[in-house]
């Protein structure tokens, strides 16, 4: 162990950056295959016999002149933060484009290794990189990488080590523009050296000021060393340079073009030399994925075999958990009574905490454990960025962004995650639609309710039928969050977030052969148990505050019995019930508890030994639920107020409490305003 | 004068110039298309809009009314 570097992992989205920080530190964070993946930047450590490095994995961005969220973010800390090396990751299938970043970069950081990522898949289509060449003509370090390959990362450590220690001397590739750019940052230059004390090169600087690149200029404001005078003598040597430009004919916008142009034909140019391809073909399973006839069937069907996987899956370790921890609570009971322990006591902890708990546990763990695997099947492929494909246009229509298909899908795991996924999205007022209609795709924590009510009130076959029909009826009920979504984007575009739909440019990634043993151990550990953690860590005091609630009495009625009798017209009115309205509201921290606190308060009623579904049944059609009920209880659980993370994600994603109040209201005005006309027509016609 | 979205599927072209301004013709230069740039739809979506282009080695979806801005030349 040795002193301690810090090292930057910059590169464009979906070229496996996220994979060699992974490779490199060990440490867990969650790569997609879709562009903009990582939107803030994460950290992790690792070793080598020479120095212990901290490395910084910057979001993927193509560029470093700064027009997005993420490459502003990856410009400011390559400019100002203390760093020793930067890492540039890029694909080894379309290396131009990696190299017109890592031009960029090494402009700013001439300690710069160049990390060629995926050569076997570059290999399997016929591409052949020259390292050498490549090496030569950058003149800083190249290192060819597969990144599940830890012989080839090992190369990368031991190169990295050599930078770090100056073993390496590089000579980073400089861009030369045109005769009248070059003389006009060669007015600039010598002035802007003494006017700002930062890493960045002056000759960089200067170009910054002639571009007038206003987010630059307001960072570099800040290291502003020059006196007065000097300032000023830069700013007059900023406007020569400007006319001398003009009268050049090189306008502001020719400027940025010729200055965009020129480091992509050096990427160009060293990529002639280093590179031979065999043409990239289209796949044939992109042209029937993304087909006229099929693109739409087959995401149906997508959706439907997931979910009929996971309900066929998880119908039997339910019930096998459920008896299993209803038993141990019958047991832990017992214990508590041998104990003398007083009848609130073993009330609060057993039939209040314990119970919700299992609840939770026996009923969102097996359709969790099957639903993120698959799911992460489907985001390891590559198949979500032709779901965005293919949506795009009724999408736009909705003057809202295709990439909205991508933070929608997001949305099944996990709303929050969904709503922080809606940065993908540059302009802000399709953000905005994207985080405000989240909410309408059933997260992991709503869809196994709604799979639990239908099973209980629509579909009474068992067996391979049964299961099908139940995939069915939730495919049902998510088209029509889907519509909703669509919906509620279009009716905001020409209310609160009036305007037109910007530009849409999507990466679609070529296919990548899933690793299976990754995507059970991320999708398990990183998503069940975080998830599942979450609603437990709300569910068992829930369980025990609606317990206190039925058991406390205030006059005539328990406390629960107040508010439930409180809040009972207005839920008959919408088609349920004050119990069921009191759970939603207890269920805000998570929704996964909603049903168990149903359960709780109406058990107060009658009394249940275990929950078997005939039993659940017959419970809930004994406290007054119809078909009609149920039928609401699904649509309130797709339309009704976001959970407490999702609203303080969005306050804080949106930038204010505004945004969340809206997310508030406009799913529950919906899930009201359905509800209501459902029951009172079904009051009319039954 | 063809715009790049005037080609067919399968159909190349080289780029000639860029007639938008702005955040779009930034994002355009990034995905690739400058002056001489080779480009091929490959696809298109099910509702006929977004393309798919094949640029520099990389498969993107770029919206018609966006590639009305990218003056083409037949490859």
């Amino acid at each position: 162990m040795g002193l301690s570097m810090t090292v930057a992992l910059a590169g464009n989205p979906n070229v496996g950056k996220s994979t060699v920080f992974n490779a490199l530190t060990g440490l867990h964070q969650h790569t997609g295959n879709w562009a903009g993946k990582t939107v803030a930047t994460a950290d992790g450590a690792f070793r080598t016999a020479q120095f212990s490095y901290t490395v910084i994995d910057l979001p993927g961005t193509y560029s470093l002149l700064a027009h997005s969220a993420e490459e502003e973010a990856a410009r400011n800390f390559l400019c100002f933060s203390e760093h020793d090396a930067v890492v540039v990751v890029c694909d080894a299938t379309c290396l131009e484009r990696g190299l017109n970043l890592a031009l960029q970069v090494m402009e700013i950081c001439p300690k710069t290794l160049v990390c060629v990522n995926l050569l076997d898949e570059a290999k399997r289509k016929g591409v052949e990189i020259d390292l050498r060449a490549l090496e030569k003509s950058l003149g800083v370090p190249v290192v060819g990488t597969n990144a599940h390959d830890k012989k080839t990362l090992k190369r990368l450590t031991e190169r990295l080590d050599a930078l770090c220690a100056e073993e390496i001397k590089t000579n980073p590739k400089q861009l030369r523009y045109t005769k009248p750019i070059e003389d006009a940052i060669s007015l600039v230059e010598p002035l802007a050296e003494r006017s700002f004390s930062c890493r960045i090169p002056a000759r960089r600087t200067a170009l910054a000021l002639i571009d007038d690149d206003e987010s630059l200029i307001a960072e570099l404001d800040k290291f502003k060393t020059g006196s007065s005078a000097e300032q000023e003598a830069l700013n007059a040597a900023v406007e020569r340079a400007r006319g001398l430009l003009q009268s050049s004919g090189i306008t502001p916008d020719i400027l940025k073009d010729r200055v965009v142009s020129c480091i992509l034909q050096t990427a160009e140019e060293i990529c002639a030399s280093a590179v031979k391809r065999a043409e990239r073909r289209v796949s044939k399973a992109d042209k029937v994925l993304t087909s006229r006839i099929f693109g739409y069937p087959i995401m149906i069907l997508m959706l439907l075999g997931i979910f009929w996987l996971t309900i066929v899956g998880a119908n039997y370790p339910s019930e096998w958990l459920g008896t299993w921890l209803f038993g141990l609570g019958d047991l832990l009971r017992g214990l508590m009574e041998r104990l003398s322990a007083p009848a609130w006591l073993s009330g609060i902890l057993i039939d209040g905490a314990y119970r919700v708990l299992a609840w939770v546990v026996s009923v969102m763990l097996p359709p969790m454990a099957i639903f993120f695997p698959l799911f992460t099947l489907l985001e390891d492929l590559g198949y979500l960025p032709r779901v965005a494909y293919n949506l795009d246009k009724p999408f736009c229509k909705c003057r809202a962004c295709g990439k909205q298909a991508l933070t929608m899908c997001m949305g099944f795991g996990c709303n929050a995650a969904g709503i922080v996924g809606c940065r993908i999205i540059d302009s802000r007022r399709e953000r905005l639609i994207a985080m405000l209609t989240n909410v309408f795709v059933p997260c992991n924590g709503r869809f196994p309710m709604i799979i639990t009510i239908i099973a209980l009130f629509f579909v009474s076959a068992g067996g391979v039928a049964g299961s099908f029909l139940s995939a069915l009826a939730l495919t049902l009920v998510i088209l029509l969050g889907i519509f909703m979504t669509f919906a509620m984007s279009k009716l905001l575009s020409a209310t609160v977030l009036k305007g037109e739909p910007s530009s849409f440019t999507l990466e679609l990634p070529p296919f990548r052969r899933p690793q299976i043993g990754k995507i059970l151990a991320r999708s398990l550990l990183d998503r069940t148990i975080f998830v599942l953690g979450r609603a437990a860590a709300v569910a068992a005091p829930a369980g025990a505050v609606i317990w206190i609630l039925a058991n406390v009495t205030v006059g005539n009625a328990t406390l629960l019995g107040h508010i439930t009798a409180f809040l009972d017209p207005f839920g008959k009115f919408i088609g349920m019930d004050g119990v069921i309205l009191a759970a939603f509201l207890l269920g805000i921290p998570a929704n996964e508890i909603v049903i168990p606190l149903c359960v709780m308060a109406y058990m107060e009623l009658g009394s249940l030994s275990e929950l078997a579904p005939a039993q659940m049944r017959e419970l809930f059609t004994a406290n007054g639920w119809t078909g009609i009920t149920a039928l609401c209880v699904i649509i309130f659980t797709l339309m009704h107020f976001p959970c407490s993370t999702s609203l303080l994600t969005i306050k804080k994603e949106a930038g204010g409490w505004k945004w969340a109040v809206l997310a508030f209201v406009i799913p529950t005005v919906c899930g009201v305003l359905i509800c209501a006309v459902v029951a009172n027509l079904a009051r009319l016609f039954c | 004068m063809k715009t790049l979205d005037n080609i067919a599927v399968g159909e190349r072209a080289v780029v000639e110039e860029l007639k938008t301004s702005g955040a779009m013709r930034r994002r355009l230069l990034d995905i690739g298309l400058s002056t001489g740039a080779e480009v091929e739809c490959v696809g298109r979506s099910p509702m006929g809009d977004p393309s798919a282009y094949l640029i520099r080695g990389a498969v993107i979806a770029i919206r018609a009314r966006d590639c009305r801005g990218v003056v083409i030349k037949s490859y």
